[in-house]
């Protein structure tokens, strides 16, 4: 019952954003991430990567509101990891060895992970996009629409006569983004 | 102007932060023009991908500064060695037992060993080329004296295995199937030819032949490359050799880094090898020739020195930078060692099919 409460406080907090909380959750899980990509022909970095992603579909799961704690967060943090690693060895194409087959419980998570690899999808082509949109319209659509700062201050910090003329720059720059992003796609 | 006055509209809209009277009036808009309508839709969905994104790379920056920070703390392995680390911080003791129990006994036994083993003396080394065996000898006499009329059959004493190097007709084999030779005859299953040594290195054991003969057709490619980097230990090779008038299909493995005697141009193989293996090309699994079988020790089961394929450069360099070679064959300048296997990933039923027409017998009085 204790690591139910435990694991259901680490979610809140994860939900908001809250660096102790994922501090947390990688004490008590990475290491056993870990091993199982290390016993499983994966290096460090393999470990790093998967465990990050696993975080992230379990970010998404409790910030769109539905995680249900159905399993515990051990487990579905394993399963989640265990099937991540075998897709990236099928693509890979490393020898799997059956020592993924092996007998951790786990829970079926295929769901997720097919919602998650349309958002990664997104993720990828928007992180290319930006990339690709060039200064000052990388920052400025940053300043704006993700760090939510105002137009008046946007003006002041990018030198645009005032607030309107920042706007208007804004929209020019986001139809461009806009643009990269389809062309991508 | 008009499209981001438009799109100003939208995103207020969206944002719901439209007074009444406006926002009716967009509605009426939307709901009359559905172009506006789409836009409405679209923007709404590319603002939700980019915000999204902004969520999403926030948290990734994140999750990497408390990996570094956990990486910093020992809590994660930065590379494989560390797990090591950890695991012989924790079995430290029981390896220092195991290991002067181990290292009691290794002593004890090599003592043992080197006491009651007989030294092996260089002249326990045999070459595989050995003789023809008699009966096939015999029969081939037999056969040949019908049209022996004109023309005196040459008679062979002495035979190995070889293998092409380049289509043109070049073969490598071992260097001492040859004493004294004169006559050369190669065989494959599409043929008898004539051949000509054309360079034999004893310190290697590699002799270099080429087919003169009008009847052989050049091969324009070979199945198998020749490796630079040889075979690891441990790894499976296999051979396809003439210890017998009939192609053999040996399967082993690479046993030792060096050869008799610590020879280092050489390596061991665990593999089944009879006179006439001499000569016959050593492949890994993917089809590269590793290596040549020169020679086997005397009353060991099994244990077979070959030739590293990385000599087989090293001595066609020699031949082609030695000039008088030149004058007497002016193709050799344009030997070309082919390095890409094309049958890695067949089967190995496959493989010797594809193998077989290049490797020959070779035969020399």
């Amino acid at each position: 019952m204790r690591t139910e409460t435990n694991d259901q406080k680490l979610l809140e907090g994860l939900a908001q954003n809250d660096r102790k909380a994922i501090e947390a959750i990688y004490r008590q899980h990475y290491n056993m991430v870990q091993s199982l990509i290390l016993n499983n022909s994966g290096y460090p970095d393999d470990a790093r990567d998967i465990f990050q992603e696993a975080m992230i579909v379990l970010y998404e799961k409790v910030t769109s509101g539905s995680f249900e704690l159905n399993s515990q967060l051990k487990t579905y943090l394993y399963s989640v990891c265990r099937r991540l690693w075998l897709k990236r060895l099928n693509q890979m194409q490393r020898k799997t060895s059956p020592e993924v087959e092996n007998l951790e419980e786990t829970v079926p998570v295929e769901e997720e992970l097919e919602l998650h690899e349309q958002r990664n999808k997104d993720f990828l082509l928007m992180e290319r996009s930006m990339s690709s949109l060039g200064e000052p319209c990388k920052s400025l659509l940053e300043a704006y629409y993700l760090e939510k700062r105002s137009m008046v201050e946007i003006a002041g910090d990018f030198g645009y006569t005032n607030a309107d003329n920042a706007k208007n720059q804004k929209y020019k720059c986001l139809m461009r983004l806009k643009k990269i992003f389809n062309q991508l796609k | 102007m008009q499209d981001t006055t438009l799109l100003d509209a939208v995103e207020r809209y969206i944002r719901g932060e439209m007074p009444p009277e406006e926002k009716a009036l967009f509605e009426h808009l939307r709901n009359t023009n559905p172009e506006v309508d789409q836009l409405v839709v679209e923007h709404a969905l590319f603002l939700d991908k980019f915000t999204q994104y902004g969520v999403t790379s926030r948290f990734k920056n994140q999750l990497t500064a408390i990996h570094n920070q956990f990486v910093q703390e020992g809590g994660a392995a930065e590379q494989r060695p560390a797990i090591v680390v950890t695991l012989w911080k924790k079995y430290k003791k029981t390896v220092f037992v195991a290991a002067s129990i181990a290292g009691i006994t290794a002593l004890v036994i090599s003592g043992l060993v080197s006491l009651l083993s007989p030294k092996v003396k260089p002249s326990q080394l045999e070459y595989l080329s050995g003789v023809i065996a008699a009966q096939g000898y015999k029969l081939n006499k037999l056969d040949n004296k019908v049209n022996s009329a004109e023309n005196p059959p040459p008679s062979f004493s002495r035979g190995g295995t070889g293998f092409l190097i380049d289509g043109k007709g070049y073969l490598i084999t071992a260097a001492h199937i040859f004493k004294n030779a004169t006559q050369v005859e190669v065989q494959n299953t599409l043929g008898e030819y004539h051949a000509r040594i054309i360079q034999v290195d004893r310190q290697a054991d590699l002799a270099l032949l080429k087919i003169e003969d009008t009847t052989y057709h050049a091969f324009t490619s070979l199945p198998y490359g020749i490796s630079k980097s040889g075979a690891e230990l441990g790894e499976d090779v296999f051979t396809l050799g003439y210890p017998r008038p009939e192609i053999v299909y040996g399967k082993g493995y690479m046993s030792a880094n060096t050869g008799f005697q610590g020879d280092t141009t050489n390596f061991q193989l665990t593999i089944a090898a009879n006179p006439g293996n001499s000569g016959t090309p050593v492949l890994n699994n993917d089809g590269e020739v590793v290596g040549m079988v020169s020679s086997t020790q005397q009353n060991a089961q099994g244990m077979v020195f070959a030739v590293r394929s990385r000599n087989i450069f090293q001595v066609l360099d020699a031949m082609r930078a030695d000039s008088s070679l030149q004058t007497t064959d002016s193709t050799l300048s344009h030997l070309k060692i082919p390095t890409n296997s094309f049958i890695k990933g067949m089967e190995r039923k496959t493989q010797i099919k594809r193998l077989e027409d290049y490797i020959f017998i070779v035969k020399s009085n």
